[in-house]
């Protein structure tokens, strides 16, 4: 075996790997159609928003005040309202999930109302969906903070709260969670390229016994490992670029970075992604055992701890450590911020760091279990 | 021929070789020697689990020995890959690559000069005859040009060492038969491929006589070297063949195997062949002609590990009678199956007795496992009908599977259950319920002797006892039907003996068997035989009436089951080749 790499022999490996990817029906479901399906999954099905969230009104109050108040609620269009008297209906309803909240309007709301006291409204939410509980919240609040604005508005005076908070939600100031879940997806589908569909090449090629042949010629076992990266690592980089392509002109997503930012930080996550896919495939040897250690190590990972869906800062501080294990979650925030906000390079080059860094781990490990040798 | 051995150069040389797997009983390879010179074909011969593989893979470098000396081109192994061409024993192709792609791939890994890369490839594709399906996807080819193409790969760029890992498994007889002249023809030519060393390994000992020199190993160790004809030789004149008798044969084998003079005994057709402790144990017998028989490598090989079972099966002897109904054991109608506008089986027929053995013959992907599929209800027939045990297929398909007994010697058992829990499953697989599920399974363990490895796992059993376990599970609920799927094929020559003094007994009691195989010598058990090619039944008869057809189809004197296996493939072809250019 010589020392050297040899450029010829790398170039025929790179050239049959791509053949290969070309030929494999399965590599083109999973590295086109798969981002465009999980775009739209992401895009449309999966809302973060809480548009039309049903809740009840517990009208005890006859006045005038508190039936325009409750037509506040049944006007806006965040809210589906039940109406009723009392708030014992509506807590069943709450038990059996019907609703998600209860606005009660007390019955000397019109009263206190007239007499100038601050409006007493009750807000009872579903602390069991937390999530749910925290927007049913604030957007029961904004509509109220809304009427109350308009009603001083008809009276001719301003109201003048002693301290006025003016809410701004900036790089996403429609809150629609499309946008942040647009530029996640994206780390996704890198994941299933660059983690699972790299896990199962090396193991295909021991199950075929190609490998044996191969480690037979005078292969390097250093072009082996660069002839998977090389064209996994151009297939993936395609596919982001599809993402972006649909994120930009289908779903509207701001690209407010340069595409030079968008390159860096996902080749960068590539690294990891693909060192961690080529490890499994070397050490499981077996494309059914890899695929499924590629999920629950790569995928799920990625899904559930890359602060992808849920917000790393509100899970339990032991699942927050973990988060720093998986390169996913160096990856998604840089990713939404060079969609949402532009290039941060103060974010974006430790997290490229981070990155490699991780990358040179798996690859070292890859090195360590791609012996040439069958024993 | 020691003679001319000092003028050639030694291509690889390995002495007193061990090698151990953990968890293994024995080792793989234990004080082994071996030399591989330049001009020659070395045979590495030896069953299954002989430890053929494992000496091939250090050689190339695959593996590390655990003790003595390998040298290889003059260095270590591994060390001039570059020159070594290697043929795994899956060939080692690129299935979704074309023909050429696979040729391209490995002249790069090899570095063969671009400016030859033409030449070669058109030479190699001649000389292979693949030409015409330059273009085809290598997993689209057949068995047979697989390994064509492996050879074709390894030789791109000329070796000084070929290693060839059983080229010749699952590939029918013709192919295995042009891949050994190709390799004849390279050494024969006087170019530079004549001075390579060739290293051919496989579990075929008919092969193994027409190497130049031999190496015979047995479970890692190494039972005899040198020229094939010495092994043959050491039994000459103490093979004989018995014809003229007047019971069944299976019964006079059975006799003739339980004396102590007789160290090994077939079937050949009406015949029995006999290797003898001394040439003279029969004289003066009577009830049967001796003639003397031509001894083959394999007769040797018996006796250097100390001859053949004994004659009498003990599952036999425990077995029920079988009492034949009215009707035929097993029988098919016309059997057609098509695959959308590919007929796989046509319109085969053909009926079986009780107490009789036949065998469906043909190249792989003839259309023999789909008529054996048929039959065991797997496949359900697009056209005629079948029947097993007087069970009609297509109305009572539960009942005749139950009449019937299946082996098959790959993949039908739990290689991660232990012996016991095997028998238990097959037992319950089979409708027997407590009482007499034990002591099915108590019988069978008592008969193969499997009492001191109930508890081992069956995938770690040695291949002997993987074999016994196999016929044991088929058996435990004593059909008067068995199934067998190559039943033999790779396994030592003990161990198929073993094997067929059961079936032979089996058959005694009344039990019918239906066998595919590809495997000659299994064929010369059966009572009759039909031989399936292309989907379609071209000849049937016993065996002796179809060596008596090819005799005088292809002109050949005295041939054997393969001879006659491949004259009359060859003669399909030809009328086929005739009907279609009229």
């Amino acid at each position: 075996m010589s020392a050297a790499i040899d450029k010829r022999r790398l170039f025929a490996m790179i050239a049959k790997e791509t053949r290969q990817i070309l030929r494999d029906p399965a590599t083109g479901l999973i590295a086109f159609f798969l981002p465009i399906l999980l775009l739209f999954l992401f895009g449309y099905a999966l809302n973060l928003d809480s548009t039309h969230t049903s809740i009840g009104i517990a009208l005890e109050d006859e006045s005038a005040a508190a039936q325009s108040l409750a037509g506040a609620y049944q006007n806006s269009r965040y809210f589906d309202v039940h109406m009723a008297r009392t708030v014992q209906p509506l807590r069943d309803m709450m038990i059996s999930d019907e609703i998600r909240g209860i606005v009660v309007i007390p019955q000397d709301f019109g009263k206190g109302y007239a007499r100038g006291n601050p409006p007493r409204v009750q807000i009872i939410t579903d602390g069991t969906m937390p999530n749910t509980a925290n927007f049913t919240r604030s957007y029961a609040e904004g509509v109220l903070q809304t009427w109350l604005a308009n009603e001083a508005a008809d009276r001719g005076t301003s109201l003048e709260p002693p301290i006025s908070l003016s809410l701004r939600f900036w790089y996403n100031p429609s809150l629609q969670s499309r946008m942040f879940l647009v530029p996640g997806a994206i780390a996704i589908v890198m994941t299933m390229i660059g983690t699972l569909l790299t896990s199962l090449i090396i193991a295909r090629e021991w199950e075929r016994g190609t490998m044996e042949a191969m480690m037979a010629t005078p292969m390097h076992m250093a072009e082996f490992l660069a002839s998977k990266i090389v064209p996994y690592f151009l297939l993936a980089l395609v596919s982001m670029v599809l993402c972006t392509l649909l994120a930009v002109f289908v779903f509207g997503v701001p690209l407010r970075g340069s595409i030079w930012g968008l390159l860096a930080i996902s080749a960068a996550y590539l690294m990891p992604a693909l060192g961690q896919g080529l490890f499994i495939s070397a050490a499981t040897k077996n494309q059914f055992v890899a695929s499924q250690v590629a999920l629950l190590t790569g995928f799920l990972p990625t899904f559930l701890l890359s602060g992808f869906l849920f917000e790393i800062s509100s899970m339990p501080t032991w699942i927050q450590a973990i988060t720093y294990m998986v390169p996913a979650r160096y990856f998604v925030p840089s990713l939404q911020s060079v969609f949402l906000a532009g290039d941060i390079w103060a974010l974006i080059i430790p997290n490229i760091g981070i990155l490699l860094l991780f990358g040179a781990g798996f690859f070292a490990l890859c090195i360590r279990v791609t012996k040439r040798s069958l024993d | 021929m020691t003679g001319d051995a000092h003028h050639r150069d030694a291509v690889a040389r390995v002495s007193g070789l061990s090698k151990n797997f953990d968890g293994a009983e024995k080792p793989a390879l234990s004080d082994v020697s071996l030399e591989i010179l330049t001009g020659r074909v070395t045979g590495l011969v030896g069953p299954d689990g002989a430890g053929k593989t494992t000496l091939i893979r250090i050689l190339a470098g695959l593996m590390k020995a655990d003790g003595g000396e390998v040298e290889v081109l003059g260095g270590k192994p591994g060390r001039d890959l570059a020159d070594i061409g290697y043929m795994p024993q899956r060939f080692g192709l690129y299935e979704d690559l074309s023909v050429e792609q696979n040729l391209q791939l490995y002249a790069e890994m090899r570095a063969l000069p671009r400016e030859d890369h033409d030449e070669t490839f058109a030479r190699l594709l001649k000389f292979t005859d693949l030409d015409r399906f330059r273009e085809r996807l290598a997993g689209n080819l057949s068995g047979g040009m697989k390994q064509k193409l492996g050879l074709a790969c390894a030789l791109v760029k000329t070796p000084r060492l070929l290693l060839l890992d059983e080229p010749g498994v699952g590939v029918d007889p013709i192919s295995r038969r042009e891949l050994w002249a190709m390799v004849q023809d390279l050494l024969g030519d006087g170019s530079e491929t004549g001075q390579m060393g060739v290293l051919w390994s496989t579990a075929y000992l008919d092969e193994a006589e027409k190497c130049d020199t031999v190496y015979l190993l047995s479970e890692g160790e190494l039972l005899f070297e040198g020229d094939p004809a010495r092994l043959t030789g050491s039994v000459d004149d103490r093979v004989v063949r018995l014809t003229g008798f007047e019971p069944r044969r299976r019964q006079v084998l059975t006799r003739m195997l339980d004396r102590s003079d007789v160290l090994d005994g077939t079937i050949q057709g009406r015949s029995v062949r006999l290797l003898l402790q001394d040439k003279d144990a029969l004289k003066g017998e009577s009830g049967f002609d001796v003639t003397p028989a031509t001894p083959r490598f394999e007769d040797g090989f018996i006796e250097r590990l100390g001859g053949g079972p004994k004659g009498t099966s003990a599952l036999a002897e425990r077995y029920r009678r079988i009492e034949p109904g009215s009707g035929p054991a097993i029988e098919a109608q016309g059997l057609t199956k098509r695959f959308g506008d590919f007929t796989a089986a046509h319109d085969v027929s053909f009926s079986v007795p009780y107490g009789s053995i036949f065998g469906l013959l043909g190249p792989n992907g003839a259309g023999k496992s789909t008529t054996f599929k048929m039959l065991c209800g797997l496949l359900t027939p697009t056209d005629g009908s079948g029947a097993v045990a007087g069970h009609d297929l297509r109305t009572s398909g539960g009942e005749a599977r139950a009449a019937l007994g299946y082996m098959a010697q790959k993949f039908s058992l739990y290689g991660e259950l232990s012996v016991q829990q095997n028998l238990n499953f097959f037992a319950g697989a089979y409708g027997l319920k407590g009482s007499d599920a034990r002591a099915a399974v108590e019988r069978v363990t008592d008969i193969f002797e499997l009492g001191d490895r109930l508890r081992t796992d069956a995938g770690t059993l040695p291949l002997g006892f993987k074999q016994r376990l196999a016929l044991a599970a088929a058996v435990l609920h004593e059909p008067p039907v068995l199934f067998l799927d190559e039943p033999t094929s790779g396994v030592d020559p003990v161990t198929r003996r073993e094997f067929w003094m059961h079936i032979n007994g089996l058959v005694e009691k009344g039990v019918a068997v239906l066998v595919t195989t590809h495997f000659m010598e299994e064929a010369e058990y059966c009572d009759e035989i039909t031989l399936i090619y292309r989907s379609e039944q071209i000849a049937g008869g016993t065996p002796d009436e179809l060596k008596a057809e090819a005799a005088q189809m292809a002109d050949l004197d005295d041939p054997t089951m393969e001879d006659t296996f491949i004259a009359m493939i060859e003669a399909s072809d030809a009328s086929r080749q005739e009907s279609e250019a009229a």
